[in-house]
């Protein structure tokens, strides 16, 4: 396949990627020999996307929705929600009808 | 022929002559899948009781002379990332193993209330990221035509369960060609309704802005009546249309004379195979004697729409997977901080794919790059908008291959995720604007595999999508059924 050039409004590929940082930002715990294969991978696939840079005339701002809706919002009235104990006895630890993580903040 | 290889309109035809009853349908749908799962793997979840249940209820409302529509007493699949109440749902991935959702997504809830047996969930690749269902959690899903080739992906449980008989519908969610491409390597009609039609409350998140469950069926008019079911206004979906909704069947068996049809160059030449390339090019002769004008089109940007999706899908996906932590439901790995935890949660729960296409969406948002990546995805999304609508004030419908290839041998792609996403380049564009799209198979190649046709249409125009559907069906005339190896399992 032939690609249009041209209308390069941004800068050229980034050639490396901190693959440590964006697993973190994702909250992925991999290993290193993981984070090499995937910054290899995503290398080669970001190579392919940045295609995207290739398109010519005005830029132009996408809708998300093709029949252009913008909002759409409901009357504020309360309506009945899950029940809490079905939707609790999903959770792998609840306690007096609450979820049960550990702390936000390591201790010690 | 069994009756499970039937059609959703012949089948409902002899339950209401009192020719067939629907706990025999549901029976004999079940033993074919008793038969085949051994060597396909369609299902992930059987649920012998409660569909027996709703056949059982199906005829008696029969008998009572309560009709509740086409699909009242239906043996039909779901893809297993769609909720049902109480039935595991796990989207393929470890991270929902033994998940039971207390609700029923919108889609459930209308099949459940038109009558529909729901014989159970399909395989998919995880998430619904993939094209071959290979990247599912609990193990691959093989192609009924040939069980050493992929069905398709990501609905390629569904597609397979159809094409067996061990359903005689299902449905399915297209993200980049989900539903259309299996739909195309199966031999059977895949169909993705306009976006915003189908309620996608309850159905998992892939990418918000992409996804839409729709038919996957053995005739253009099961899919149409399927739809007709399954779509409408839902206000627990925000993006759901509120407008007035046009009848799918309204113009089946009408023909195509006088309408104009395009053909889209750019979805052709390198990497398409000569097989595919042959069967749509006499199919669009046949609809040329059949009193269509064939207009030849270009759509520039459609060439780098592939490059698009795979910015705006997984940037998406980054962000509707975050809730998956460990926290509410799924699985949990231990952490002594809550950071700990997700981390470990998330890279024990998320097979490769998954983590692949988290981490290219994070990256496409991160910052420094959101631009020239995302942003730009999102201007070329528009462009292709663009493209579309300059092409439907030429002709009423576009046709192009559903997939540039045939069903590929099972492991052919899965080391080599680029080439696995050029498996969607066909169907991506529809996506990217939203249109609604089918798949129609159309013949066989020389290894007697399915090849599939695809019609696009303008949003909201699924009257005009099934009637050219329904006559490239007629052309076609394709009868063909995969021959099954039955073992009981």
């Amino acid at each position: 396949m032939s690609f249009p050039t041209g209308f390069l409004h941004f800068p050229a590929m980034p050639i490396d990627i901190d693959i440590a940082h964006v697993a973190r930002l994702a909250r992925l715990d991999l290993t290193d020999d993981e984070l090499e294969v995937y910054r290899a991978q995503l290398g080669v696939i970001l190579d392919h996307a940045a295609k995207v840079q290739s398109l010519q005339g005005e830029p132009q701002v996408a809708s998300a929705h093709p029949l252009g809706f913008v909002n759409a919002y409901r009357d504020d009235v309360v309506v009945p929600s899950l029940d809490r104990d079905e939707v609790l006895a999903a959770a792998p630890e609840t306690e007096d009808g609450y979820f049960v993580a550990p702390p936000a903040l390591e201790t010690g | 022929m069994s009756p499970n290889d039937l059609t959703i309109v012949a089948a409902g035809e002899r339950l209401r002559a009192g020719d067939l009853t629907a706990v025999e349908l549901l029976e004999a749908t079940l033993d074919r899948a008793h038969r085949t799962e051994a060597q396909l793997h369609a299902y992930l979840t059987i649920d012998r009781d409660g569909a027996l249940e709703a056949a059982a209820a199906a005829d008696a409302d029969l008998a009572k002379g309560v009709d509740r529509g086409p699909l009242q007493g239906i043996p039909m699949a779901l893809k297993d990332n769609m909720c049902t109440r109480g039935v595991e749902t796990t989207a393929s991935s470890q991270i929902l193993s033994g998940y039971r959702p207390p609700y029923d997504a919108t889609v459930v809830t209308r099949l459940r209330d038109a009558g529909a047996v729901i014989v159970g969930k399909t395989n998919l690749d995880e998430f619904a990221m993939g094209s071959s269902t290979e990247n599912s959690g609990y193990g691959a899903t093989y192609n009924p035509w040939d069980i050493s080739r992929v069905p398709g992906g990501s609905s390629g449980g569904s597609a397979a369960a159809v094409s067996a008989g061990s359903a005689l519908c299902a449905l399915g969610s297209d993200t980049g060609g989900s539903i259309r491409q299996p739909a195309s390597l199966s031999g059977i009609v895949g169909m993705k309704p306009t976006y915003g039609t189908v309620s996608r409350y309850g159905l998992i998140a892939f990418a918000s802005s992409l996804d839409q469950i729709g038919p996957l069926s053995r005739s253009v008019t099961d899919a149409a009546v399927t739809l007709a079911t399954i779509w409408g206004h839902d206000p627990r979906d925000a993006t759901s249309y509120a407008g007035d909704y046009p009848d799918p069947s309204a113009e089946l068996g009408r023909g195509i004379d006088g309408m104009r049809i395009g053909v889209v160059s750019e979805l052709a030449g390198e990497g398409y195979e000569p097989a595919v390339e042959s069967a749509v090019s006499s199919m669009v002769e046949s609809l040329a004697e059949a009193g269509a004008e064939i207009v030849e089109l270009s759509l520039p940007t459609f060439e780098i729409a592939l490059s698009a999706y795979y910015l705006i899908a997984p940037a998406e996906a980054s962000a509707n997977l975050a809730r998956f932590d460990g926290i509410r439901y799924g699985h949990r790995a231990d952490g002594s901080s809550t950071e700990t935890l997700m981390a470990r949660t998330r890279a024990e729960g998320f097979g490769p794919e998954v983590t692949r296409r988290i981490l290219l969406g994070t990256y496409a948002l991160s910052a420094g790059y959101y631009d020239a990546f995302y942003g730009q995805a999102q201007r070329v999304r528009a462009a292709i908008q663009d493209d579309f609508a300059r092409a439907y004030e030429q002709v009423d419908a576009l046709v192009s291959p559903t997939s540039p290839t045939v069903a590929f041998p099972a492991g052919a792609r899965v080391d080599d995720p680029l080439a696995m996403y050029l498996s969607d380049i066909c169907t991506i564009p529809s996506n990217l604007s939203g249109h609604p799209a089918i798949s129609v198979p159309i013949g066989v190649d020389g290894q007697n595999l399915p090849i599939g046709f695809q019609v696009m249409a303008p949003a909201l125009g699924e009257t005009t999508l099934f009637r050219v559907a329904a006559e490239v069906e007629r052309l076609a005339a394709f009868t063909a059924r995969p021959v099954l190896e039955e073992v009981a399992s």
